[in-house]
């Protein structure tokens, strides 16, 4: 098995034993974040290019720690520097990157589709850290890769996410993932929240939080956004932590004493989680910090390390 | 001037024939049609041979953009009504959302004659409903009709004000032109750039529900019904707004629809892969919604084809797709999908779609042609149903490319258009280029 | 397909006897002795080893086991992709004698990998290494400490290590070159 792809875009067009073979080379990478010199030379004499037009100090830091680590060189342009602030357009701005002949240009726009466009127009690989509202694969694979190290396999876990599942390429990826590799999804939310025809994805739809979080492996939590409520999607911040926000005593009522809490961060707390739940007992939360820059060098490593990409590209 | 053209399969829906005729023109208008015409011919006569094409009464197309005044760098009237010609049109509506908007005579008066010192095709003007396309005050309509438009639209718009839009049908109703509608509820669509369904979902890109196009195709209707006005429905896409507009037929309502071949041969499908040049509005529809089109196509609740036509430039319609411009090219490919994918399979016979393309559109705006009866002007369109193409918008006459049907082969080119007793186009022989 | 068989059961049984014994013999006992194995089978060499070690001496040496997948120098020339496997060295390797073991020393490039590998993980005070095969055709100015059997080949024959733990048998043979 190996990889053949020259981009990571998305998880949907991925089979099971890639997604597993990404998990894998991760989960053999780990060790290198524990070791005193935290470098190997895998990727010596590579460069790496983040491309971030949203804001996002993790997943940009984990790139950048995780290029790093394998001794690669790692450019970070962000969207409020560089000549990007002054009107170029996305194309332009890659194709202008593409000149400097970078191996791996990671991007995050907010246009779902943009790591795609790119990745017809240059010839390096190309990494989707988030695009729109469409998918956000590393940090799919991230959470795969937590949940096995904690449970031990995948196939037959229930997972239920909750949340802002319309906006959210963290759910859409994972509900990707997890369906490949046997699990069985609910998203749950108030309906405004809930994307159109979601069912057709394999997934069940919950509209109470107690009912969702009842049985299941997995509690995923989702990130709400301040805009939701301007947009007239949900009343009031108030009203959402009151009907959907995990409090200990609620996890405690109706979920499962082994059940795992994960957030793909930043937590609002008070919000979605609250303190307690966010920093208590069955929050995975760090770990997927962790398992991040673990992935990430994976796809890194299978992208650019081999000439298997490399001719694919 | 004497122009025959020989042994085509004559087919005009304005007189009910299908007969291989010749088609005799002179002095820019049709003289006789009739079987066997040589007879009739004098020295000086050219001729045309027609043999195993369609003759027909040119074909009208009423929503196009021709981007000038203002956006010249998209296309002109020069290069709009080339590519008009090339398509098998012999006349066009330009549609008002120009750069100074279409909303006074004197822009009027500008894109006329414009159109009689460059364009290859007949352009008839309209004029906008509201300044500027606004949507708070009434253009000056009375002048704007006296200056020779021929409908009023605020297209690329919506009229979102119910009371004025009243207004304005009312206002209208002496001039006997139309207001073509582009119906759609703004609040609802909002920062969508595909229709709204399992796609939209799976591809995280906004969508507008159908109800966005629906709950205005009724409420346009309701004031048609109210004030007795004509109103046409640009761009019908959905399943929703055929029934709505069939059951308002049937009512009595003066209503009209034209759907655009790019709704009738797509679906939102084709948006997998985010090519911006899928991305319109109204948007690609589902399944169900194309096939209640064709249907309402074929039975006449879609009263005609119209291509809405929007040139954009390159850097308009490449980049993210969110923020890509609405619209594709149009003219120059409209005859070649229709006959290939709806009368091809049988979706629709031959004679419907000449209808749909040339006598349907005249009726709707009173605009001379739509026959070959003696007496109407020599607008005369030729097609080669046999004819095999690839489209190449490399070779488009318009200035713009932005088209999804780049390398699709199809069966069915236009052959010849001939405008007041010229031509003004003819497909080249295999291997030419054309004239 | 088989060409020749190099050591039977037995002879393979002897021959880590025998490195077992000079290890001994040159380190004076086992004290701060580590075994690190390159993956895979080099990592089951090492183990029977410290078997035989405990055996004789008394002593426990701790084996770890080396990736060397991140620190080849040929990734970006083999056209089909290694795995990568994992290193687990859980114990410290700075002043230690590290042996490392692997079952065929040929161009010495895996063990050039393994050097910067260990180095990167501490400072050893020592590295020797051990093979059960040496197969000649170096490429690199790498020797071994412990040999099990030198064993001139050509360059087109492969030389195959078969051991219980992964391929049901204990034996070394030559493989003809597959024929084009």
């Amino acid at each position: 098995m190996a990889w053949k792809r020259k981009d990571l875009l998305t998880i949907q067009e991925l089979d099971p034993a890639e997604i597993t073979l990404v998990i894998d080379t991760a989960a053999s990478l780990r060790e290198i974040g524990g070791r005193e010199i935290k470098k190997v030379p895998t990727l010596r004499g590579k460069t790496i290019v983040n491309l971030f037009y949203e804001p996002s100090t993790r997943t940009r830091t984990s790139f950048e720690i995780a290029g790093k680590w394998l001794s690669a060189d790692v450019i970070n342009f962000a969207a409020s520097t560089s000549s990007i602030g002054k009107g170029e357009t996305l194309l332009d701005t890659a194709r202008n990157i593409e000149a400097m002949s970078p191996d791996v240009v990671v991007v995050r726009h907010s246009s779902a589709g943009a790591a795609e466009m790119l990745a017809r127009h240059l010839r390096c690989g190309v990494v989707n850290a988030g695009d729109g509202a469409h998918e956000h694969p590393t940090q799919a694979l991230l959470d795969l890769l937590t949940i096995r190290e904690r449970k031990g396999h995948l196939d037959g876990l229930q997972v239920a996410i909750v949340g802002d599942i319309a906006h959210s390429r963290v759910a859409r990826s994972n509900i990707h993932g997890m369906r490949k590799l046997g699990m069985t999804v609910t998203v749950a939310g108030p309906p405004t929240l809930i994307p159109p025809h979601v069912q057709e994805f394999g997934v069940k739809v919950s509209h109470r939080l107690e009912d969702a979080i009842r049985d299941v492996d997995v509690i995923m939590m989702l990130r709400l956004q301040q805009e939701r409520m301007t947009a007239g999607l949900i009343p009031s911040l108030r009203e959402y932590s009151r009907y959907w926000g995990l409090t200990l005593d609620r996890l405690r009522a109706s979920a499962r004493a082994d059940v795992l809490i994960m957030h793909p961060g930043p937590v609002n707390r008070g919000v979605e989680l609250s303190p307690e739940v966010a920093d208590g007992p069955y929050s995975v939360i760090l770990e997927q910090t962790g398992n991040g820059v673990a992935v990430r060098m994976a796809v890194l490593f299978l992208l650019a390390g081999t000439r298997v990409a490399q001719e694919a590209a | 001037m004497k122009l025959l053209v020989r042994n085509g399969r004559v087919i005009d829906p304005a007189t009910g024939t299908d007969a291989v005729q010749d088609v005799l023109v002179q002095d820019g208008t049709i003289a006789v049609t009739g079987a066997r015409l040589e007879r009739g011919a004098v020295e000086g006569t050219e001729v045309l041979d027609a043999a195993g094409l369609v003759v027909c009464p040119g074909l009208i197309d009423i929503h196009v953009h021709l981007r000038e005044p203002g956006y010249e760098y998209k296309e002109t009237i020069r290069t709009g009504t080339r590519a008009a010609a090339a398509g098998g049109f012999t006349a066009v509506c330009a549609m008002a959302n120009t750069d100074p908007v279409n909303d006074n005579r004197a822009v009027t008066d500008y894109v006329l004659a414009k159109a009689r010192a460059e364009a290859s095709v007949r352009v008839y003007p309209i004029g906008a409903v509201t300044r500027g396309l606004a949507g708070k005050e009434l253009a000056e309509l009375a002048e704007l009709a006296e200056a020779g438009c021929v409908a009023f639209s605020d297209d690329g718009r919506a009229v979102m004000n119910a009371e004025l839009y009243r207004r304005a049908m009312e206002y209208t109703l002496p001039f006997g032109c139309p207001v073509i509608s582009h119906a759609e509820d703004t609040t609802l669509s909002h920062g969508a750039s595909m229709n709204e369904g399992t796609v939209s979902t799976e591809l995280g890109l906004k969508g507008a529900p159908a109800a966005a196009e629906d709950t205005m195709v009724a409420r346009d209707i309701l004031l048609a019904e109210l004030t007795g006005a004509h109103v046409h429905i640009a761009h019908l896409s959905t399943a929703g707004a055929v029934r709505l507009v069939r059951e308002a037929k049937a009512r009595g309502v003066r209503v009209t629809a034209e759907a655009a071949p790019h709704h009738l041969v797509l679906t939102d499908e084709a948006v997998r892969g985010y090519d911006p040049n899928t991305k319109m509005n109204p948007p690609l529809r589902s399944r169900r919604d194309v096939e209640a089109l064709v249907e309402g196509l074929a039975d006449g609740t879609v009263d005609c084809v119209a291509t809405d036509h929007a040139p954009h430039a390159l850097a308009e319609k490449e980049g993210e797709y969110d923020r890509a411009a609405n619209g594709i090219v149009g003219l120059e490919t409209a005859v070649s999908l229709l006959l290939d994918r709806l009368v091809r399979p049988g979706l629709l016979d031959l004679p419907t779609l000449v209808a749909r393309m040339s006598t349907g559109p005249a009726r709707l705006l009173n605009l001379p042609g739509g026959t070959l009866a003696p007496g109407a002007p020599a607008d005369i369109t030729l097609l080669d149903p046999g004819r095999e193409v690839t489209v190449d918008p490399s070779r488009f006459e318009s200035r713009s490319r932005n088209t999804p049907f780049g390398g699709w082969r199809l069966r069915g080119a236009p052959a010849a258009t001939i405008v007041g007793g010229k031509l003004v186009w003819r497909a080249a022989a295999e291997g030419e280029a054309s004239r | 397909m088989i060409k020749a068989q190099v050591l039977d059961e037995a002879a393979l049984e002897r021959a880590l006897t025998r490195i077992s014994h000079e290890i001994l013999e040159r380190n004076g006992g086992a004290a701060a002795l580590v075994f690190v194995g390159l993956r895979t089978r080099g990592v089951t060499l090492a183990q029977r080893l410290a078997e035989r070690i405990a055996a004789i001496d008394g002593t426990k040496v701790p084996v770890g086991t080396l990736d060397i997948t991140l620190y080849r120098d040929d990734l970006g020339l083999k056209t089909d992709q290694p795995v990568v496997r994992g290193t687990d060295i859980p114990f410290p390797i700075k002043g230690k004698t590290v042996i490392l073991v692997d079952d065929v020393l040929f161009t010495g490039r895996s063990i050039r990998a393994a050097l910067d590998a260990l180095i990167d993980l501490g400072r050893p005070k020592m590295i020797q290494l051990a093979v059960l095969i040496d197969r000649g055709h170096r490429e690199l100015p790498i020797r071994p400490d412990y040999v099990g059997k030198n064993l001139p080949t050509s360059r087109r024959e492969s030389v195959a290590v078969r051991l219980k733990e992964h391929d049901g048998e204990d034996r070394v043979v030559i493989e003809a070159p597959e024929e084009g």
